[in-house]
């Protein structure tokens, strides 16, 4: 049932063998490698994106580019960030750790793994090559709203929905197939309470992900009905409604927005304890928070639409609702500060990542409490606030999150450890751009710039010229991580099979670098 | 920008500090205080949730420096054991959720303000259209369309920018200070969102609907604000600029209006009873070409891709008349061509109509008349 290297008949080139061997791949270990891969590749294609609005809007004025195109960067942007970027780099993770972590040979579903994975390069294939097609890319945001993406979208808004539908495909596929891994194949002794934190937040990750992402395929399907099929449901003048579109998208979109985080607070909770030498504190409260946050943020969604004209009451439910959800998360923040409470602590580049992950989430975490007062949100929602809020989020969130993973893991996955002192350089100078980058953002926004616009007023100059400052170095700080990965690929200073002196778990147990088959027989956990 | 990445590092750094404290000090650091009630409300709300989340960040991360000092390996070789506390576990719970019902009960008096839509004194209709905001007074039944202002050459760079560059229109709304003004926000293609931040009035036009929000404004002056839903291509360039004016004199200005609309009627009904010659029309055409056609069909008739199609050569433009009129004065159904008859007058439209079709490349040597327009409309 494995087909790896020793399964593809000799005899043929390399070259054919090397690809054949990617391509039908069934090994967990693998298939996390081609996702890690892909996300890294998109990450820098979606930072691309990114740096050349972000030059647009160094200056006031249009110097680079008309404002269509503008809106197709920033599109472009948010959906390959968010989809191509973050969920394929947390999922390439899951492959590569949850069998590890619960004493397993490898996922349940090999082969279905192997396909949730293929699907992924044809539905961003769909999605970035309508820059190249007539009339454009997407240029509605990466939130798609109707009827601007429908009526009026381009007509390479066709390949958004056909990629957004093949990208739901491989993400329900990939849950299911983390689900039924976690469920079947812990070893003996590996009871639910005792799964390390990765895989717990996982687990329910993988729940938000079978809940919400049917939503968004549906969603996108109603869109090409609409476009092109005859129907309403958008349409004002055939007795539909534009803000159903926004009400299905938001009730995807605000757990998607947990589907990026979770695994993060995962990723921290082990990290924390191993440098602090210490327990993480309140296992059982991590687990019962994290069930808690997923489970809210299912009746949340109204909170991205307070300006859209809903009635009080629907605006009080939202507001008090959302405003819960920061009691859950306090709670992860005041356990991770506890695991670190006299503690034995040093600090590697991965517990670094760590402790910039807890803190400026945090501050993420702050801003979005702000947003949540819904009176208040009149004055915040649509302007460079939010896009405050969700980049510190996101970026020293997930992003963070996953680098940290990947520091942490990497002298297992390859035998060889990192070089400290770059990894160091790499954390302090992406700390320092991504605050000259996302911190002015706040300003601005109270100052009254909306976000989307191509050009802006006078008074907003300074700050966006420094943002974008800040988003350049930012950009080459992330060369500097992909230096250090293939630095540490190519070789280094060997690893031992425990690499860090505080680290618990069954995956090191293992031999560092991995042998490609691991736990044939399961280990005893008591 | 060639100066910021030509001098040293240092130099480099003080260069973007500049950055960072002139562009503070040109917008300032915290939400605008506006002028009504409701956007001092709100800004003292916004202040609370702000300290609330200094206060606890402060003791949070004041807590997380100090165990990083505190307890490194070099200061506390050796670890704690101890992994859990229920006490203090349900400590941390109560106390955000004590924190949070402090924060939703002044929340909730300001959110049932501000839906309090009753008792208006004067009511106008807001609505949204690719790129413009046009505003209906309902009570005295007359509206007009408040374009972007700001010349192209700015934009483009070609000019030096004005003072309230992207913040100025043609026609600003005129409001009176003191009343209760309700405005119903509507669209008449996708979705905009009417901000005009010194209210705290940020209400979505939705295309089908009506949404409602007030205002009270205690201060005549004048207040500038944009679309904040992304709404296409020009979203950047869809100001709105409220003049609030002192209530007894706004009766004054409904007269005006008036008065200026009959006007409008008599010049139209003389511009209909006589012919233009192609000297007349033609510079009137490019003007507003200019202003209206340019944004998407570029100045020179190029176009943009398939979306926005060409003046120049186009089938439309050198076919039949009645083709192209009925495509500017109605529009494209499901594209971003709006129709422009309600917009512009009879003259307007036969002067913009004789430009694209004896410039930007074609020739026709067509002459339209604002009598034939009167007609197909």
């Amino acid at each position: 049932m494995i087909a790896h290297a020793d399964n593809i008949p000799s005899g043929r080139h390399p070259l054919v063998k090397f690809i054949l061997r990617w391509l039908l791949t069934t090994n967990h270990k693998e298939i996390g490698t081609l996702y890690l891969s892909f996300s890294f590749l998109l990450f820098f294609i979606g930072g691309a994106f990114a740096l050349t609005f972000r030059a647009e809007l160094a200056q006031p004025g249009l110097q680079f580019m008309g404002a269509d195109f503008y809106n197709q960067m920033v599109t472009l942007h948010g959906l390959v960030m968010v989809f191509g970027a973050v969920m394929p780099a947390f999922v390439g993770l899951a492959n590569y750790m949850i069998p590890l972590q619960i004493g397993a040979s490898d996922m349940a579903l090999p082969r279905l793994n192997n396909f949730s994975f293929w699907i992924m390069p044809f539905a961003f294939g769909l999605l970035l090559s309508s820059l190249f097609m007539p009339g454009g890319a997407p240029d509605f945001g990466w939130t798609l709203y109707a009827p601007l993406s429908t009526t009026y979208g381009p007509p390479s808004t066709d390949f958004l929905i056909l990629g957004g539908q093949l990208m739901g495909i491989s993400s329900i596929l990939g849950a299911i197939n983390i689900i039924v891994t976690i469920f079947n194949l812990r070893a003996p002794g590996m009871t639910l309470m005792k799964m390390p934190m990765f895989v717990w937040t996982w687990l329910i990750t993988a729940f938000l992900l079978i809940m919400a992402m049917p939503v968004l395929a549906g969603v996108v399907t109603m869109m090409l009905t609409d476009r092109h099929f005859g129907t309403s449901f958008f349409e004002a003048s055939g007795g539909g409604d534009p803000l159903i579109f926004q009400h299905v998208f938001w009730f995807f979109g605000h757990p998607e927005v947990y589907i990026m985080i979770l695994p993060g607070f995962g990723i921290a909770s082990q990290i924390i304890p191993t440098f602090a030498r210490k327990p993480l504190f309140g296992y059982a409260s991590m687990v019962y928070a994290t069930a808690a946050i997923a489970g809210l943020s299912f009746v949340v969604w109204g909170h991205h639409m307070f300006a859209t004209g809903m009635p009080l009451a629907t605006e009080l439910w939202f507001m008090y609702a959302t405003m819960l959800i920061a009691v859950p998360t306090g709670v992860k923040v005041f356990n991770w500060v506890a695991t670190m409470w006299d503690g034995s602590m040093t600090f590697e580049t991965p517990m670094l990542f760590a402790l910039g992950f807890v803190v400026m989430f945090t501050i993420g975490g702050f801003s979005g409490l702000m947003l949540a007062v819904a009176p208040v949100d009149f004055q915040y929602h649509d302007t460079f606030f939010v896009v405050a809020h969700i980049h510190y989020v996101l970026y020293p969130g997930a992003i963070f999150a996953t680098m940290a993973a990947v520091y942490y893991w990497i002298p297992k996955w390859t035998g060889n450890m990192y070089d400290e002192r770059l990894g160091k350089i790499h954390f302090w100078t992406a700390v320092v751009a991504l605050n000259l980058t996302f911190f002015p953002m706040h300003f601005v926004g109270l100052g009254g710039m909306p976000r989307r616009i191509a050009d802006y007023a006078l008074p907003f100059t300074g700050l966006n010229t420094f943002a974008t400052a800040g988003a350049f170095l930012l950009g080459v700080t992330q060369v500097l991580f992909l230096y250090i990965i293939i630095k540490t690929v190519r070789g280094g200073p060997k690893a031992t099979d425990q690499v860090w002196e505080g680290a618990e778990g069954l995956e090191w147990t293992l031999p560092s670098p991995l042998p490609l088959h691991t736990f044939e027989t399961p280990p005893k956990v008591d | 920008m060639k100066y910021a990445f030509s001098c040293s590092g240092r130099g480099r750094l003080a260069f973007l500090l500049f950055f960072l404290a002139s562009g503070a000090f040109a917008q300032g650091w915290d939400m605008r205080p506006g002028v009504t009630e409701i956007s001092q409300d709100l800004r003292a709300l916004h202040h609370m949730s702000l300290w609330i989340c200094i206060i606890v960040g402060a003791i949070v991360f004041g807590a997380m420096f100090y165990t990083i000092i505190a307890h490194r390996r070099s200061k506390n070789p050796v670890p704690a054991t101890w992994h859990h506390s229920t006490k203090v576990e349900i400590i941390w719970t109560i106390i955000p959720t004590l924190i949070v019902i402090g924060m939703v009960i002044p929340a909730t008096k300001t959110l049932i303000e501000i839906e309090d839509n009753s008792d208006a004194d004067l009511t106008i209709l807001v609505t949204g259209s690719q790129w413009k905001w046009h505003y209906q007074y309902l009570e005295a039944g007359f509206g007009f369309f408040s374009n972007l202002s700001t010349p192209t050459e700015q934009i483009n760079n070609i000019e030096p920018k004005g003072e309230h560059y992207l913040l100025e229109v043609d026609n600003p709304l005129v409001i009176p200070a003191n009343l209760k003004v309700r405005f119903l926000t509507s669209s008449d293609d996708v979705i905009h969102s009417w901000w005009v931040p010194d209210f705290a009035v940020k209400q979505d036009a939705l295309p089908g609907f009506i949404n409602e929000a007030w205002a009270r404004v205690p201060v005549p002056g004048t207040y500038r604000g944009q679309c904040t839903e992304l709404c296409g291509m020009n979203h950047a360039y869809m100001p709105v600029v409220v003049d609030v004016i002192p209530e007894d004199e706004f009766q004054e200005w409904i007269d005006d209006q008036r008065i200026a609309l009959e006007a409008q009627g008599e010049a139209a009904i003389a511009a209909r009873s006589r012919d233009w010659s192609m000297e007349e029309l033609m510079p009137i055409g490019e003007d507003v070409y200019l202003s209206n056609c340019a944004t998407c069909h570029q100045p020179d008739g190029s176009g943009q891709g398939i979306t926005y199609p060409a003046m120049t050569g186009s089938a439309i433009v050198n076919g039949p008349i009645e083709a192209h009129i009925s495509t500017v004065l109605n529009g494209v159904a499901g594209t971003e061509m709006q129709a422009w008859g309600p917009q512009l007058s009879d003259l307007e439209i036969a002067a913009v109509i004789t430009y694209e079709r004896n410039s930007l490349g074609n020739e026709t040597g067509e002459v339209i008349q604002p009598l034939t327009i009167f007609n197909s409309r």
